[in-house]
C-alpha cells in the first residue's frame, strides 16, 4: 500500500483496522500543534493557487512551480514535481484546476514515500559498549541546544550520559553547554576555550570508557561548509573517537536550521563528505512556514532526518516520524471524496481530525 | 562567497543570447525564464523575483533593446541596473542619534549572529569613530548567553553590562542605560534573546524596550542562508517593532545569498552591514551596486581596485617594471607577489573579487589553500640567495635540499618551480601589455573592458613595487 492511500485513510478514517496507538497519538498531536503554521501556508498556497486558474495551462505550471519552491520544497524537486505533472496533465486530458488538486499532492506525497522508502529514521545505539554521537553543523543551527535536549531525553530514559564540549571557539559555548549539563544533571567534560577540540573529546571518549557512561554526546563548533580546514578539523574528531571506540561514533547528525534555504542541500553535501553524516536534525520547524525543506532533504539527499526540534521546552525535541510529518503537512488538502474537494477544506479536516482522535475508534482498533 | 551560483546561471543564460546578433522577443523570453529560476533557486523570495522579471523584461522587449547594436549587452545592463534597484541605491550609513548615546539594538532569530554582530558593531565603531560603547546583556534566556557577551567584551576591551538572567529584559536595559549616561558612553549596543517573529510574548518584550528607551537603529539580524522564509521573518519583525536597517551574516558561506535580494524589497529597510567570517573585524559595509556586480559575475571591481590601491605600493611597482623589461623576474620577485596577495587577504576571496573568477570552473578545482601560500614562501625562503636570483641554479640535487629545509616533499618544490616559471612568462607578457596569456589562464574569465582595466593596474602595481624594493636592496649593500 502506497504512503499516499496509507495517509489518505489517515484522514478519512475508511479503514477502522489501522491502528492506532495512543502513544502515536500524542506525537501525531505534537506534530500537529508544530507544524500548524507550515501547514496552513502550505494548504492556504495551493488553495490560491487553485482560485486562481480556471484552466491548466503554461501559466499554471508557472505559478505551480514558484509557489513549490516558495515552499522551499527545493528547486530541484519543484521541477521534477512540475514535470511529472505536466505528463500526467497530458495523459488524462486535464482541463480543470480542480482536478488536478488531487494529483498534486498525490505526487508529492508518492516523491516523498518513493524517496524515504527505506530510509532509517531511529537512531542507532552500540551493541555493547559506549554509543557516541557527533553532531556537526553551520553557525548558529542550534547544535548546542539540540544536544541539550537529547541528554535530557537520554537521562530520563535512565540511561548514563556524557557530553563534550568541543565548541571551543565561540565565546560562551562552554558555559552554554555546562548550563545544559547543569539543568539536565548529566556531567560535561570541557577544557578551556580556544584549546584544540580533538583533544577535548580525546578525553570525553576516555572519561566515557571509565565511567562505563552509556552514550556520549559531542558537541562541535559551528563551522561554514566552504572553509576546508574547518572541516578538516571535524575529520580529526572523528578520527580521535574511532581510535578509541572503533565502531562510533555510531551517528554522525547535521543539525539543520529548517529556516534554511537551498544552502541546505549543499551543508549536507559537504558535511557528508567529511564526516559521513548518518541522519539530520532539523531545528526551528515550529517556526517556519516551510516544512517543504524536508521533502527537499529527502529527494535530493537521501539522509534520514532523525529528530526534529518543534520548540523551545527541554521536551520539544521528537523522534522525526515521516508519515506523521507528511500528515501534519498536507492534513487538509487531502480531499476524503470527490465532492469535498471544492468545498471548504477547513471544517471538513477538523471533523476528520476530531473522528480520528477519539478514543472510540481507537478501541475498536484494538479488537 | 556568496552569489557564485547565481552568478553562473545568469552567465549562462545570458551567454545564450550573447551569441546572437539580434534578439527577439522570444529570445529575451527564453533568458528571463532562465533568469527567474536561477533568482529563485537562490532562495530569492518569488514575489520579489516576479516584480524583478516583469521589469526587466518590459524594459528588454521595449525598442532601446532590440533596435541596439549590441543587444547582449543592454540586457544585461538592465539586469544590473534592477538588480541593484532592488537592493537598495547606495550604502546607508548607521544613524546617529543627536545627543549621545545612540542607541542601537540587536534584534532577529535564534542562531542569527546577534550576539557576534553586536560584538563586531562594537569593533567596528570603535576603530572607524573611536567610539566608547557599552553593550547591554538583554538575553536571559539562552544559556550562557551573558557570558558570551562578556567573552566578547573582554576581547574587545568593551565594558559589558549585565544583571545575570534572573531580570526582566526591560530592567536590564533600563539599568543599562543609567550606567551608559554615568559613563558617558557614546554608542549603546542592546543584545536581545533570538526569538521567532511569531512568538507574541517575546515580541512584546522587545516592543517593550523600544517603547523604553527609543533606539536610534534597530537591526535585524538575518543569516544569509535564510530561504524563503527571510521575508517573513523581516516582516513580522517590523510589524512590530521600528526595524530602521538590516545585518546579514555568514556571508561567507557559499550560500547564494538571496536574502539580501529580498529583504529590502518586501520591507524597504536597508541592508547595512554583512558579516564575512567568525572573527570580530569581518563585518562589512554593504554595498549594493558592488553586490549586483558580483552577482552578473562581473566581480567586485571597485572593491578590488581599493584593496589593490591602499595595499599595493606604486614605487616598488615601477621598480618590477624595469627589472621585467631586463627579463629577471626572479624568486625575490616571487616571493613579493606573494606577500602582496597576503596583505590582501584570503587569497581565494581575492580571486573571487576578480571578473568572471567567481564562476570560472577552473576557480572550483584549485581550492586555494591559506597554508598553500605559506608553503610556497617555506620553499623559497630555503633557497640560497644565488639561487633566488638565479633560478636556473635549481638542480636535482639542491631541489632536494630544500625540501629538506622547507619540510615539503621534493613534487611540491617542482610544482612551485613550475609555478614560478608560468609567473615569470605572465609578468613579461603583462608588461608588454599583452593580456593573451592571462586570459588564457583563466579561461575565458577575464572579460570586458572593466575586467582587462584591473589587470593592467595590477600589473602596473607590480612593477612599481618592485623598484623600491631593489633601490632598498642597493642602499643596503653601499
Amino acid at each position: 500500500m502506497g504512503l499516499f492511500d496509507k495517509i489518505k485513510q489517515a484522514f478519512t478514517g475508511n479503514k477502522p483496522e489501522e491502528k492506532v496507538p495512543e502513544a502515536q497519538q500524542e506525537t501525531t498531536q505534537k506534530y500537529d500543534a508544530g507544524l500548524k503554521k507550515s501547514r496552513q501556508t502550505f494548504g492556504e498556497k495551493i488553495n490560491a493557487l487553485f482560485a486562481n486558474f480556471r484552466t491548466v495551462d503554461e501559466a499554471f505550471f508557472d505559478d505551480l512551480e514558484e509557489m513549490l519552491i516558495e515552499s522551499d520544497v527545493g528547486y530541484e524537486t519543484a521541477l521534477q514535481i512540475s514535470d511529472a505533472l505536466r505528463e500526467e496533465v497530458k495523459l488524462k486530458n486535464v482541463k480543470r484546476t480542480d482536478e488536478v488538486s488531487q494529483v498534486i499532492v498525490q505526487k508529492l506525497v508518492d516523491i516523498y514515500g518513493e524517496a524515504g522508502e527505506k530510509e532509517d529514521n531511529t537512531l542507532h545505539y552500540a551493541q555493547e559498549g559506549p554509543t557516541v554521537f557527533l553532531f556537526v553543523g553551520v553557525n548558529g543551527a542550534g547544535k548546542t541546544t539540540t544536544v541539550g535536549k537529547l541528554a535530557h531525553r537520554l537521562q530520563s530514559q535512565g540511561k548514563k550520559v556524557l557530553l563534550a564540549a568541543a565548541d571551543t571557539f565561540r565565546a560562551g559555548a562552554i558555559e552554554q553547554l555546562q548550563e545544559w549539563g547543569k539543568r539536565d544533571q548529566v556531567p560535561v567534560i570541557a577544557s578551556a576555550a580556544g584549546s584544540d577540540p580533538a583533544s577535548v573529546v580525546y578525553d570525553a571518549v576516555e572519561a566515557t570508557i571509565a565511567q562505563q557512561a552509556d552514550v556520549l554526546l559531542v558537541d562541535t563548533a559551528g563551522r561554514l561548509q566552504n572553509k576546508v580546514n574547518l572541516m578538516k578539523e571535524l575529520e580529526k574528531i572523528k578520527r580521535v573517537i574511532q581510535k578509541e571506540l572503533p565502531n562510533a561514533p555510531q551517528e554522525v547528525l547535521l543539525v539543520l536550521d529548517a529556516t534554511t534555504g537551498q544552502n541546505a542541500l549543499s551543508q549536507a553535501k559537504q558535511f557528508n563528505e567529511t564526516t559521513q553524516v548518518s541522519g539530520i536534525v532539523l531545528t526551528k520547524l515550529d517556526g517556519t512556514a516551510k516544512g517543504g525543506i524536508v521533502l527537499a532533504i529527502r529527494n535530493e539527499l537521501h539522509i534520514p532526518v532523525k529528530l526534529v526540534g518543534l520548540g523551545e521546552q527541554m521536551d520539544d525535541l521528537q523522534d522525526f516520524k515521516p508519515d506523521e510529518f507528511v500528515y501534519g503537512l498536507f492534513k487538509g488538502l487531502i480531499a476524503p471524496s470527490k465532492a469535498a474537494s471544492t468545498e471548504d477544506l477547513d471544517p471538513v479536516h477538523t471533523t476528520e481530525a476530531n473522528e480520528q482522535t477519539t478514543p472510540a475508534d481507537t478501541h475498536d482498533a484494538e479488537k | 562567497m556568496a552569489f557564485e551560483s547565481l552568478s553562473e546561471r545568469l552567465q549562462n543564460a545570458i551567454g545564450k543570447l550573447r551569441k546572437k546578433g539580434k534578439v527577439s522577443e522570444a529570445d529575451v523570453r527564453e533568458m528571463m525564464r532562465e533568469v527567474r529560476l536561477a533568482l529563485l533557486e537562490a532562495d530569492v523570495n518569488f514575489t520579489v523575483v516576479k516584480d524583478f522579471v516583469k521589469k526587466v523584461r518590459d524594459r528588454a522587449v521595449g525598442a532601446e533593446v532590440l533596435d541596439s547594436l549590441s543587444p547582449a549587452q543592454q540586457v544585461i545592463k538592465i539586469v544590473n541596473d534592477e538588480l541593484t534597484k532592488t537592493m537598495g541605491d547606495a550604502a546607508v550609513p548607521l544613524n546617529k542619534a543627536p545627543h549621545i548615546p545612540t542607541i542601537i539594538m540587536m534584534v532577529g532569530l535564534q542562531g542569527a549572529g546577534k550576539t557576534t554582530t553586536a560584538g563586531k558593531l562594537a569593533n567596528y565603531l570603535m576603530k572607524t569613530q573611536k567610539a566608547r560603547p557599552l553593550m547591554i546583556a538583554a538575553d536571559v534566556y539562552r544559556p550562557a548567553a551573558v557570558e558570551q557577551l562578556k567573552t566578547i567584551g573582554q576581547q574587545l576591551d568593551v565594558p559589558v553590562f549585565d544583571m545575570g538572567t534572573d531580570h526582566d529584559p526591560v530592567d536590564i536595559v533600563k539599568q543599562g542605560m543609567v550606567q551608559a549616561d554615568l559613563q558617558k558612553n557614546d554608542y549603546v549596543i542592546i543584545d536581545t534573546a533570538g526569538r521567532l517573529q511569531i512568538d507574541d510574548k517575546l515580541m512584546t518584550e522587545l516592543a517593550n524596550i523600544e517603547n523604553e528607551v527609543h533606539p536610534t537603529e534597530i537591526l535585524l539580524t538575518v543569516d544569509a542562508m535564510t530561504g524563503q522564509a527571510a521575508t517573513e521573518v523581516a516582516e513580522g519583525f517590523n510589524k512590530r517593532l521600528n526595524i530602521t536597517g538590516v545585518v546579514l551574516t555568514k556571508l561567507d558561506g557559499d550560500t547564494r545569498g538571496g536574502a539580501a535580494l529580498s529583504i529590502r524589497e518586501v520591507t524597504g529597510k536597508p541592508i547595512k552591514f554583512t558579516g564575512q567570517g567568525e572573527k570580530l573585524d569581518q563585518l562589512d559595509v554593504f554595498y549594493p551596486d558592488r553586490m549586483a556586480n558580483r552577482i552578473l559575475g562581473m566581480g567586485d571591481m571597485l572593491s578590488l581596485i581599493e584593496k589593490a590601491q591602499t595595499d599595493y605600493d606604486e614605487k616598488q611597482a615601477q621598480e618590477m617594471a624595469d627589472k621585467i623589461k631586463e627579463n629577471s623576474f626572479d624568486f625575490n620577485d616571487f616571493l613579493d607577489q606573494m606577500d602582496q596577495i597576503q596583505n590582501m587577504g584570503p587569497i581565494d576571496e581575492i580571486m573571487k573579487m576578480i571578473p568572471g573568477m567567481a564562476n570560472n570552473p577552473a576557480m572550483k578545482n584549485m581550492n586555494i589553500q591559506p597554508k598553500d601560500l605559506d608553503h610556497i614562501k617555506a620553499i623559497v625562503y630555503s633557497m640560497t640567495p644565488k639561487e633566488r636570483e638565479n633560478p636556473d641554479l635549481l638542480n636535482a640535487s639542491r631541489k632536494r635540499r630544500l625540501a629538506g629545509g622547507s619540510g615539503r616533499p621534493v613534487q611540491e618544490v617542482n610544482r612551485v618551480i613550475k609555478q614560478f616559471d608560468t609567473s615569470k612568462k605572465m609578468m613579461q607578457q603583462m608588461s608588454k601589455g599583452n593580456m593573451n596569456g592571462m586570459e588564457q589562464m583563466f579561461g575565458n574569465g577575464v572579460q570586458g573592458r572593466l575586467g582587462k582595466m584591473a589587470m593592467h593596474s595590477m600589473a602596473r602595481k607590480q612593477k612599481k613595487r618592485k623598484k623600491k624594493r631593489l633601490k632598498n636592496a642597493k642602499r643596503f649593500k653601499s
